[in-house]
């Protein structure tokens, strides 16, 4: 329970430091936002009303306090380009992006599972060899590149999806999973190889202990070691991996969005610093960044589960 | 370092080595002017005089991937000197005093951690606009953390060996121990770093150039080409292809000199 409380506390913490941060990045933009926003049409006398209605005559510190407020209450703000509240901005886009990560996750994990077992369980020999080379091949490539030939051949040339072709959930929702899961798996690729890469390793380191022996002196045939006795442990580092990848997976798909023309989050934030559109963009960011501190929270909390012998340690 | 029998190590040399002499020559020389359009050779295929073809404007691909990787070089290298330099220093002193500074460095490197990958980068962009002075500055800044890291985690280790006891008991001052002893002891680490670094400088730089928030014109970059190149991908599939099998090529030798290194 006291490890419970810390980590809650800890979180609480990191949250309010990645907003203060978020936000005060955006207060040493070059340049007065009151005066962007009016553009060419900006007076002395309609630059200061405007900064009072903003707000921007306040101290910093009471700003960040009332933002915090806003925001926690659900209140972004409003974009400078729409005159639109960025709070629907972003709920209408979140499901795109959220169906693009939760796709590529699970496909990372279906994939490098397996291939992880057998390239640790043939170590050096041909299986191991052959996706040591594709790993490798697969870790150079840029996740847009990947995205431009999944594109090619899926879209153009086997006909599998019209490129460009986005449809919202609420036209048809196998329309709308068929067409993301195309960026889904150009954002899973990089990450399979290099889950495969660790956990091949994991199960080599594994497969030298002494229950292993152990497993086998009483009569268990490989798979049943493998599977029973070797998964199990060999995953605890892997999972430390999947958990730093759920953040890079979100990263990822501001890019590929862009690539197959989602209209998710990534394409908002992407348009929104073309526009020099700041509350937006801060709102995205801060999202982004309290969405990867809680999921890691999580993940802190599964490991106790996975391994109860972290818990009693006290800190993680 | 056993260099031989050490593949990883053979093949990346040789691949990073060939990409080297390909990103330094795309800074001083292209074979035509990458950005003299022709509508005669609109489309063209690759040929001798042509060996990637020509784009939607009859811009020789050839020239253009050899600037663009000109280009993507400077950023990359720009990149590692200001995040890898200074990430390097800060871990060096804070793995070996200790204290408070580097209780600060670890909870502002937690902090960082929280925004994925390209996204801090992303964020100093947005402030500072765009252009290629802007992305090193941006990558720069975001990969000091990260070799603080790994640095440090390194020094910690090393700094409690019997060879930093014995030069310390020598009469050693602590640059010296730094500098003279621990450093060359941890450069495996570093240079792995370092080549991963590369890469991930090199392929952030191409995303962000792909978005159109990166390089700018008149400035090349292969982030860019791609974007422009994708809607020709069947009528001039070399435009798209051999940028991206560039940066491929590119961050295939380095990531096979960073394993190569990291042993």
């Amino acid at each position: 329970m006291k490890y419970l409380t810390k980590k809650f506390c800890t979180l609480i913490i990191t949250l309010l430091a990645v907003s203060l941060l978020s936000f005060l990045a955006f207060q040493i933009i070059p340049g007065d936002a009151a005066v962007s926003r009016l553009g060419t049409g900006a007076t002395q006398e309609k630059a200061a009303k405007l900064r009072r209605e903003m707000g921007l005559d306040r101290p910093v510190m009471e700003r960040y306090g009332s933002w915090l407020k806003d925001f926690v209450q659900g209140d972004m703000g409003e974009s400078y380009t729409y005159s639109l509240p960025v709070a629907g901005m972003i709920k209408e886009k979140l499901p795109v992006t959220l169906a693009i990560a939760g796709m590529s996750f699970f496909f990372m994990l279906a994939v490098s599972i397996p291939l992880g077992l057998l390239a640790g369980r043939y170590g050096g020999r041909l299986p191991d060899r052959i996706l040591t080379v594709c790993n490798q091949i697969v870790m150079a490539v840029p996740g847009f590149f990947m995205g431009i030939l999944l594109t090619c051949v899926f879209g153009l040339v086997l006909h599998w999806f019209t490129p460009g072709g986005y449809v919202s959930y609420q036209e048809s929702p196998s329309g709308f999973f068929g067409y993301l899961v195309f960026p889904a798996i150009a954002i899973a690729l990089p990450k399979c190889a290099m889950g495969v890469k660790l956990l091949r390793s994991s199960v080599i380191g594994e497969l030298q202990q002494d229950y292993v022996r152990t497993a086998y002196s009483r009569g268990n045939s490989p798979r049943q070691v493998l599977y029973g006795h070797v998964l199990k442990n060999s995953l605890l580092p892997v999972i430390t991996f999947w958990a730093l990848a759920i953040a890079d997976i979100m990263a990822s798909s501001m890019i590929l969005e862009q690539v197959f023309t989602a209209p998710g989050i990534g394409t908002l934030l992407v348009q929104s610093i073309s526009n020099r559109d700041y509350p937006v963009v801060q709102a995205v960011i801060v999202l982004i960044a309290g969405l990867v501190v809680v999921i890691n929270f999580l993940v802190d909390l599964l490991y106790g589960v996975i391994d109860p012998r972290i818990n009693m340690k006290g800190e993680g | 370092m056993k260099v031989r029998k050490n593949y990883n190590l053979i093949l990346g040399i040789s691949l990073a080595g060939v990409m080297m002499v390909f990103m330094l020559a795309g800074l001083f020389y292209t074979p035509y002017d990458p950005e003299a359009m022709d509508q005669a050779l609109k489309f063209a295929p690759a040929s001798f005089a042509h060996p990637f073809g020509c784009d939607q404007f009859g811009r020789d691909v050839f020239s253009r991937v050899l600037q663009g990787s000109g280009t993507t070089f400077f950023v990359a290298a720009g990149t590692l000197i200001l995040g890898g330099g200074l990430g390097a220093l800060l871990g060096l002193f804070t793995g070996y005093f200790g204290g408070w500074p580097d209780e600060l460095l670890m909870r502002f490197n937690d902090l960082v951690a929280a925004f994925p990958g390209i996204l801090l980068a992303l964020v100093f962009i947005s402030i500072l606009g765009p252009g290629k002075y802007n992305v090193i500055l941006a990558l720069g800044i975001v990969f000091i953390p990260s070799f603080a890291r790994i640095v440090r985690s390194q020094v910690i280790v090393h700094k409690d060996m019997d060879y930093v006891k014995s030069a310390r008991l020598m009469g050693c001052g602590r640059m010296r121990i730094l500098f003279v002893h621990i450093l060359p002891n941890i450069k495996g680490t570093l240079f792995s770093a370092l080549a991963i670094g590369f890469n991930n400088a090199v392929l952030s730089e191409a995303g962000m150039s792909y978005l159109g928030i990166g390089v700018q014109p008149p400035d090349a970059s292969m982030g860019r080409m791609l974007s422009e190149a994708q809607a020709y991908i069947f009528t001039a599939p070399g435009s798209v292809l051999f940028p991206g099998l560039v940066i491929i090529l590119m961050v295939l030798g380095f990531g096979l000199l960073s394993d190569g290194c990291n042993i």
